[in-house]
């Protein structure tokens, strides 16, 4: 993958500038790379990474497995469509295995939860069966670690 | 309290000694909260896990005795395949490897075996900080050759020549240099190599940043002609493989030599730590590719600090090897340990003030780039700001 890429993926707020020096190149080289990457949709969007548990009251997160019907001639595509629409909806995943699709969804209460795959999932009629997992704890989202930060013991003991 | 007068028992020539600058230093930081440091030696990445991994299957299966005082033979043969294809010169496992207590062992050896009472050990300033006190131990007379960053802080073959006497039995030359950064090309070596062909002065080729060099691939100054037979590369895990703790490095040189120096290192520690050395020969089977991805990153790393620096009127030369920058701090007026203690106080900032590796360091400071881009970013506004204050 693109250095860029690489760069971005880590910290999206690195201005063109900073990239421009790690990466031995200019700022508009960098800008221009940023332009064509986005017009591709290599580049679908930047957002910052919240530990939510530190600047939320409520908060829960579900992972709904589901067991759906394929339609033919679109597959799960039709199906996955309608899902993507819901706002709640933060991944959505086709899986190999026990199950069809891994629907990943926030909401601010259990029962709001419980409302969303009772009668908006449950409801879609390609849909066999559901189940719902809550999840706990995070320990780390998106690659980055939401643990405590690990102390840089090096000190400096050597000469 | 005991009334036992030790200064009657210690020997002189330790009690002598200059402790190190770094070390000075770092003792005020350590009593400090919160510093940032742009101070350390060492990576801040963490031993490949499949090398931790394989020293943690020997302890499991109890393989913690004593190996062959060289060092195990699997491992001295994968240090040279290593330098075969590394610097590409050709070592016997059998008898031209040495398996130390990390480099500092290695150096430690060299210079015993060779240097008698009176003898002259050339070294190459600025540079680490622990050549100079083993020759002194050793009743040697260092000499201090100056390195300038006008000549990027290369050891030129004019200096050299000239600090040749009939009494010169060793040139210390750490290149990739810490703290410097500087490296040493082919072109640069052939000058050297033809001043030293000819006289009986042999070369402790320190190469412990061999692996961190940007731009160009490392060279050795043993791969160059005449030149094997009068050098021993020192070299070691520390730095490629993130493996400071786990003190393991070698040499590797002419047997006469190489049997001379083992005889002191099995005496004096018996062989390097097992386990390090079970350790060590996967670092070097499969490793390639995690050196690769640290390279490119300290090269960021060290691109984005040199910038930065430059920004703040602080005049940098570009290093091409190691992970350290040594910009000069001449335009605040102050010397390197003023600027270095009012960093730390003013903005609990820690560099190591230049002259820690030598007089000639003077006017410059160390910095370290095994950081994260973050805390080098940090670390920068905040010399910013103390820049500002001095500068009022």
């Amino acid at each position: 993958m693109d250095k860029l890429l690489q760069l971005l993926e880590r910290n999206a707020r690195y201005t063109n500038e900073e990239l421009a020096v790690m990466l031995n190149t200019t700022a508009s080289d960098i800008e221009k790379k940023i332009e064509a990457y986005e017009t591709l949709g290599v580049i679908r969007g930047y957002r910052t990474i919240l530990d939510h548990d530190k600047v939320e009251e409520d908060r829960v997160y579900a992972l709904i497995e589901l067991k759906v019907t394929p339609h033919r001639g679109t597959g799960f595509d039709d199906i996955a469509r309608q899902i993507v629409s819901y706002p709640q909806v933060q991944n959505l995943y086709l899986m190999s295995g026990g199950y069809d699709l891994a629907v990943m969804i926030t909401a601010h209460t259990f029962k709001d939860v419980a409302l969303f795959v009772s009668q908006r999932l449950a409801q879609l009629d390609s849909v066999l069966s559901t189940a719902t997992h809550f999840i706990l704890t995070k320990y780390k989202d998106s690659g980055v670690s939401l643990m405590e930060e690990e102390v840089d013991e090096r000190g400096n003991i050597g000469l | 309290m005991s009334d036992f007068d030790y200064s009657k028992v210690l020997a002189k020539k330790a009690v002598n000694l200059k402790p190190s600058g770094i070390r000075k230093f770092f003792d005020i930081a350590a009593e400090m909260d919160d510093v940032i440091s742009l101070g350390v030696g060492e990576p801040d990445f963490k031993t490949p896990w499949v090398v931790r991994d394989r020293a943690i299957e020997t302890l499991e299966r109890g393989k913690t005795t004593y190996s062959a005082n060289r060092g195990m033979m699997e491992l001295r043969e994968e240090i040279a395949k290593y330098l075969k294809r590394k610097i590409h010169v050709e070592y016997e496992a059998s008898s031209e490897v040495l398996v130390t207590v990390g480099g500092s062992e290695a150096i430690d050896l060299m210079i015993r075996a060779l240097v008698e009472p009176g003898d002259e050990v050339l070294i190459v300033e600025p540079c680490f900080v622990s050549y100079l006190p083993i020759v002194e131990l050793c009743g040697g007379v260092p000499v201090r050759i100056t390195t300038k960053v006008e000549d990027h802080f290369r050891l030129t073959a004019a200096d050299l020549k000239a600090a040749i006497t009939d009494k010169t039995k060793l040139l210390v030359f750490p290149f990739p240099n810490n703290p410097t950064g500087a490296i040493m090309k082919k072109e640069h070596l052939e000058e050297i190599a033809e001043v030293l062909r000819g006289t009986n002065v042999m070369v402790l080729s320190d190469e412990i940043y061999c692996e961190l060099t940007y731009g160009s691939d490392h060279v050795s100054i043993a791969s160059i002609a005449g030149m094997k037979e009068r050098t021993v590369v020192v070299n070691g895990f520390s730095k490629a493989y993130s493996m400071t703790g786990w003190r393991l490095g070698y040499a590797a040189g002419p047997k006469q030599l190489l049997s001379v120096m083992t005889k002191i290192h099995q005496f004096a520690v018996m062989c390097a730590p097992t386990t390090s050395q079970y350790a060590a020969i996967e670092a070097l089977r499969s490793c390639d590719s995690n050196i690769q991805e640290m390279r490119e990153e300290y090269d960021m790393r060290r691109r984005y600090l040199v910038d930065g620096l430059n920004k703040l009127g602080l005049d940098c030369f570009e290093p091409e090897g190691a992970f350290y920058v040594f910009p000069s701090i001449k335009s605040t007026g102050m010397s390197s340990e003023d600027f270095c203690t009012g960093l730390l106080y003013s903005q609990k900032v820690a560099v190591v003030p230049g002259s820690a590796f030598g007089e000639c360091g003077e006017g410059f400071v160390r910095i370290s780039y095994s950081y994260s881009i973050e805390h080098i970013s940090k670390a920068l506004k905040k010399i910013e700001k103390y820049l500002k204050e001095i500068r009022q």
